[in-house]
């Protein structure tokens, strides 16, 4: 509500909002902003926040993300998990490992159903999911991924079913292989499905994003492997344990720093701290999985934590977004940035160039 | 508008031109676009800040007039509007007009108002990453919601660089501006066109419509007003270019508009790349933790 009175006196208590100063483009910061644009790289760190960067009373230029943490959150990390389990349970079969492989089939059954659930559960309408096939679009990651899941579903489900019931061993044998095929897929495709949005925080990481996602569903089917398989065949499953939360936790470092503003949504508020919480988990997790590769206990328990870790980090990533988009600033400063020096580097193209410029130059 | 006019039997491509610098905001757009697409109320709200009161486009606001009152203590700025000598009245206030002194008496202020709209973007986002179809491109290159298809699935609002398409929430499909696809298919013009008393939105064929921009904005510049720029005519722009633009008297910012948008799809091959990468390394990872004995 308005919380200002308006007295003889003039306007008191009034919203700081009211008073910004809001002149015409040609005069308020435009050399600040030349100053700025000059010598600036994408990706180097903010160091001076941007005062002037100005908004529509604060409000976000975006809409909202609309999509429910739970779903989709749950829906990145299962389907991350599921796919690189098929990986390990393809290669746990091929090499004899069927104590690693039978549990790694049962959970990439179980985490794919429950992210396709996630995801039909998520819409807003669920009863229309199936129009998800009516076309095929490469330009939607969405339409990709759902393609992918009919593909990859069914295999995982014939693997973990063969498995169990011991029929069909050479079409379970099969499946196993086409599912581990596949599953790389379904553990990296939702990472062009978040980046491929106007989000500064998930658009601006595309190049480690995927990295990220395959790095964490290592981590997290290593430690899933490390919580169900026996001691003596739970070898690679410790080793993509402790490699994934490492690459995981060193390539979403390096993807914070280098996105400049749009990395800042990974440090601050509710995302900032499940993005420390991931790293806490993941690198505990990694480090338990190394020293306590004698213990079933410790095994189970390092599991467990890069389990955790793994969860932490899509909800990080899906947070950041949020935040990332509730802030006009994050939108609205480096688009002011990539404007400034797209002008200094039209300005040394020479005064040809300059010309058509002329007019706006006058603003 | 001809329908045909294109020559090639498809016609030719519409759109909006809002010329912000005639804009008295009476919201009779907002209203219009209510009553013809029957879309519901969302909310007789105030948001203590302006004469707004709709906020911004969503679902249920697919015409959104913005109100900004500026301060003008940098002076000598040309309202933007009307004759030039016209009697500046200032902000409401118990003394008479002129009467005050110093910057905040002299009412050096303006208000800026702006009917905001769907882009109808030609390299739209949200068309190219509906996973259902269900938006798509319609013969005069304006980009429409099939409600029957969409199932909801909101991959839209976040890619929408402009903030303008939404889920709406007891009903759960993504809703936006048509540009009244029911009524320029009989030729009429849409209906926020066809209420705004001051044509400060002008429905038409495009190019026409650059054109006449491109003169108005000369004129108003000419005229004095510095600040007066386009905004979003220019088809080499990050959505290149949007079939719904503006004549602004601000930074688009200050609109809530985004500076440099650009379509999000144009980085998609290389996200594409970028997980068949990863996708490659986790599959030669996981070969490689099966080379020890254990």
């Amino acid at each position: 509500m308005n919380t200002s009175d308006a007295t003889k006196d003039g306007i008191r208590g009034q919203r700081p909002g009211r008073e910004a100063i809001t002149g015409a483009a040609g005069v308020v910061g435009e050399e600040q902003r030349r100053q700025r644009g000059n010598g600036r790289r994408r990706g180097e760190p903010t160091r001076v926040p941007e005062a002037e960067f100005r908004s529509y009373y604060g409000k976000p230029v975006l809409n909202q993300i609309v999509w429910a943490a739970p779903d989709i959150g749950g829906y990145l990390f299962l389907g991350g998990l599921a796919g690189a389990s098929s990986v390990l349970a393809a290669g746990a079969e091929l090499t004899g490992r069927p104590g690693l492989a039978r549990p790694l089939k049962y959970t990439a059954l179980g985490a794919i159903s429950g992210s396709t659930v996630a995801l039909v559960h998520d819409l807003g309408r669920p009863e229309r999911f199936v129009n998800m096939l009516r076309v095929f679009k490469p330009t939607s990651p969405m339409s990709v991924g759902s393609w992918i899941l009919l593909a990859y579903g069914p295999m995982a489900g014939a693997a973990a079913v063969a498995s169990a019931t011991g029929w069909f061993p050479r079409v379970g044998r099969l499946a196993t292989l086409g599912a581990g095929a596949v599953g790389p897929l379904v553990a990296t495709y939702t990472a062009p499905l978040f980046c491929d949005t106007a989000v500064p925080a998930w658009h601006d990481g595309y190049r480690y994003m995927p990295f990220v996602f395959a790095s964490s569903a290592a981590s997290a089917a290593g430690g899933m492997g490390l919580v169900t398989a026996p001691p003596g065949q739970s070898g690679p499953a410790r080793r993509a344990a402790v490699g994934g939360a490492l690459v995981e936790t060193a390539v979403s470092t390096v993807m914070e720093r280098r996105m400049g503003l749009s990395g800042e949504p990974y440090r601050t508020g509710r995302a900032g701290a499940l993005m420390r919480a991931a790293k806490a988990l993941t690198l505990a997790g990694a480090a338990g999985a190394v020293l306590g590769r004698r213990s079933r206990v410790a095994s189970a328990v390092s599991g467990a934590a890069l389990l955790a870790g793994s969860a932490c980090t899509r909800l990080g990533v899906f947070y950041a977004g949020r935040q990332s988009a509730a802030d006009p600033r994050y939108t609205v400063v480096p688009q002011r940035r990539r404007l400034a020096e797209r002008e200094a580097a039209e300005e040394e193209r020479g005064d040809a160039a300059a010309v058509p410029r002329a007019r706006k130059a006058e603003e | 508008m001809s329908p045909e006019s294109s020559g090639n039997g498809q016609p030719a491509r519409v759109g909006f031109f809002t010329d912000t610098s005639v804009c008295i905001g009476c919201k009779a757009c907002e209203v219009a676009c209510k009553e013809w697409n029957t879309v519901p109320e969302d909310g007789l709200d105030f948001t203590s800040m302006s004469f707004d009161n709709s906020g911004g486009l969503s679902a249920d606001t697919w015409r959104h007039v913005a109100f900004i009152e500026q301060r003008e203590p940098l002076g000598h700025q040309d309202p933007g509007v009307g004759r030039p000598g016209t009697v500046d009245l200032g902000m409401p206030s118990f003394e008479l007009p002129g009467a005050g002194t110093g910057a905040d008496g002299r009412g050096e202020f303006r208000w800026l108002m702006s009917s905001d709209v769907c882009k109808h973007c030609t390299s739209a986002a949200c068309l190219d990453v509906c996973p259902t179809g269900a938006l798509f491109r319609t013969e005069f290159d304006t980009v429409v919601v099939q409600e029957d298809i969409c199932n909801g699935c909101g991959y839209c609002v976040p890619a929408c660089p402009y903030g303008v398409i939404d889920l709406r929430e007891d009903d759960g499909r993504a809703w936006k501006c048509t540009l009244c696809y029911d009524r320029i298919g009989d030729g009429l013009e849409p209906a926020c066109a066809k209420a705004c008393p001051t044509d400060s939105i002008q429905f038409g064929d495009l190019d026409e419509l650059r054109e006449r921009a491109e003169r108005r904005v000369t004129a108003l510049q000419e005229a004095g007003v510095s600040s007066a720029r386009l905004y979003g005519e220019d088809p080499g722009d990050g959505v290149d270019g949007a079939g719904a633009f503006f004549l602004l008297l601000d930074e688009p910012e200050a609109y809530g508009l985004p500076p440099d948008p650009v379509v999000t799809t144009r980085d998609l091959p290389s996200m594409w790349r970028h997980a068949g990468v990863a996708a490659a390394a986790l599959l030669v990872g996981a070969v490689a933790t099966f080379a020890g004995r254990r």
